[in-house]
């Protein structure tokens, strides 16, 4: 017994920081997209740049279902261990290329080309990672203990993003802002080589997964699993209920907590970017214990019910979650100390002239403060440059917050935490449990990464639509419109989930 | 609660048709006609990736509740 929690730690550890840094090496292109936007894409307009990067990075989700549907089928047939080695180096291959790649400056169109299909690939890997790393802790975990023993998988995703958080960071805070521009945003790129590494020769001395290698002595591994997962009807409608009744609700929690919150605080609370990315860094790192307590919780009282309590009260809270957050950066409903405490005028030489820096700060009786800086853009001979006929001036104010404030925003967004690790937490052993051996590796992939990649991944651009939409529209309330998505995906998946998930679908039940 | 599994298949093909709709007339084609590369973009995932996955699935699986494949004797 011993000796078998000993092997299972060495299958969790090895497996963990395989997928860890496979999110890591995800989550960093996202991460550091306005970085990557003004290195790779054209940046004649900033925000056609940016854009452009978000959909390299919607590409990266996209492809993520064809991923699992690859590396799923070869995990089917030749073993878990082997494919999710593969993942595992393609990925790290992909991330330090990124890394490597010269910017649009040095190479022209080659280089957004490059960095694109190597996002491609790297949503190839992850689509062929997770459901490798799940179905092969899972093969190896006592029945009846799936749901603890998988939910160390499930930290690994948000521990991934803390991890790059905390890298970008410490890149930022060690060099100074000209050196991160230059070239100090490709060490988190780079240093992902070293972590697969590591990974690597750890995961080269692990066995095959003991159900695995008992399936393929008897010779009862599958011959054809796209075929037997999806052209089976019995298989698909299991397929189906995975990915509309569990993993299409997950998916959008998953997202709103992680990445929603933080662009929201970026660019409509208009936090200092840094304490934005602490601030949800903290409330990560409070919130990934939950996964393995939800994931043990699922053992005891059944995975469907911890997950529907999730989604449940996210379509519940959302609204006035992000109203709260809303209102600790509405200026119009604090008091200013002083008109302007402190301001200041600098001049930094550009390639097409100079820029004329002129900088204020506004302070808040509640300790918030905010820096407005208005750059005047000059040509050689220090005369305005014009746009659209007039001088052209760049404004943008960013807001710091103290005190009551930072602690509720950092409780605000770690509730939205808790409400992943409700979703997140058990989900692997509820898929992993749905289908049988042969054909596990493949059938659970497809539905996770459509439910993750897809209807998560899409969130930040179908949000923003709706709440650009609102703003036309001249709602008031327009910042909270981009909330409708998930709120309406989870409640549909609250519904499915409820009413046809039963217990008597469980694999490990029938064979009981 | 077989019953309710089977009525409400005809809600999801109803919800697959009306998802369609809005994802081909109201996000995708006004998309792909505003000129705007990331438009373009955009309009292309909803269009050939999202809209076929979400309603055909959901269509499929409302089709499967509706032909009783949820039934309890069926899992």
């Amino acid at each position: 017994m011993q000796n078998n929690k000993k092997t299972l730690w060495k299958v969790i550890g090895a497996s963990s920081l395989g997928t860890l840094i496979e999110w890591y090496d995800f989550f960093i292109f996202g991460s550091l997209s306005v970085v990557l936007a003004t290195k790779f894409f054209p940046a004649d307009n900033p925000t056609a740049a940016f854009l452009s990067t978000l959909a390299t990075f919607a590409a990266g989700f996209v492809v993520r279902p064809f991923g699992a549907l690859f590396f799923g089928r070869l995990g089917d047939m030749i073993g878990r261990k082997y494919t999710f080695m593969v993942t595992l180096m393609l990925m790290g291959g992909a991330t330090f290329l990124i890394g490597c790649t010269p910017s649009y400056e040095s190479i022209g169109f080659f280089a957004p080309l490059i960095v694109l299909v190597l996002r491609l690939l790297q949503g190839l890997a992850l689509g062929g990672e997770y459901g490798g790393a799940a179905t092969y802790v899972a093969e190896y975990s006592p029945k009846g203990e799936r749901g603890y023993w998988t939910s160390w998988i499930q930290t690994t995703a948000t521990f991934g993003l803390f991890i790059s958080l905390v890298v970008i960071l410490l890149t930022r805070f060690l060099l100074t802002e000209q050196q991160f521009d230059d070239w100090g945003w490709r060490v988190p790129f780079v240093l992902s080589i070293f972590m697969v590494y590591v990974s690597y020769l750890i995961r080269k001395n692990m066995d095959e997964s003991p159900e695995f290698k008992q399936a393929k002595a008897e010779g009862k591994t599958a011959t054809n699993p796209l075929k037997e997962s999806f052209g089976n009807k019995y298989n698909l409608k299991f397929v189906l209920l995975a990915l509309f009744g569990a993993a299409m609700g997950q998916g959008v929690v998953w997202y709103t907590g992680q990445f929603y919150s933080m662009s929201f605080m970026k660019t409509v609370m208009f936090l200092e970017s840094d304490q934005a990315d602490l601030i949800l860094g903290i409330a990560l790192l409070l919130g990934t214990p939950f996964f393995v307590i939800c994931g043990k919780l699922s053992d005891k009282v059944g995975r469907k019910w911890v997950m529907l309590t999730g989604m449940l009260l996210a379509l519940l809270t959302y609204r006035p979650i992000y109203e709260s957050m809303y209102q600790i950066t509405n200026l119009s409903t604090k008091t200013e100390t002083a008109a302007v405490i402190a301001a200041s005028h600098t001049t930094i030489e550009t390639s097409d002239g100079m820029n004329e820096i002129h900088t204020t700060t506004q302070s808040f009786t509640d300790g918030t403060s905010v820096k407005n800086t208005e750059i005047t853009h000059l040509d050689k001979n220090k005369t305005p440059i014009l746009k659209d006929g007039k001088p052209y001036i760049t404004a943008k104010s960013v807001v710091h917050i103290s005190g009551g404030n930072y602690a509720k925003l950092v409780f605000l967004i770690f509730i939205q935490i808790l409400y992943i690790t409700l979703v997140y937490g058990p989900i692997a052993a509820f898929l992993v449990e749905l289908f049988p051996v042969q054909i596990r590796y493949t059938s659970m992939s497809l539905p996770y990464h459509i439910g993750n990649g897809i209807f998560g991944g899409l969130l930040p651009a179908v949000s923003t639509y709706l709440a650009s939409n609102a703003l036309s529209k001249g709602q008031a309330d327009y910042y909270l419109s981009g909330l409708w998505y998930p709120i309406i995906i989870s409640a549909v998946c609250f519904i499915i989930g409820a009413i046809y998930i039963t217990k008597s679908m469980s694999v490990t039940k029938k064979d009981q | 609660m077989e019953g309710l599994k089977r009525i409400l298949g005809i809600v999801w093909i109803a919800l697959a048709l009306l998802t369609a709709y809005f994802c081909v007339f109201h996000f995708g084609l006004p998309k792909l006609s505003t000129g705007h590369q990331e438009d373009l973009v955009f309009g292309i995932i909803i269009l050939f990736i999202l809209t076929p996955i979400i309603s055909i699935g959901l269509a499929v699986f409302g089709y499967f509740a509706l032909t009783g494949e949820y039934d309890q004797k069926k899992m």
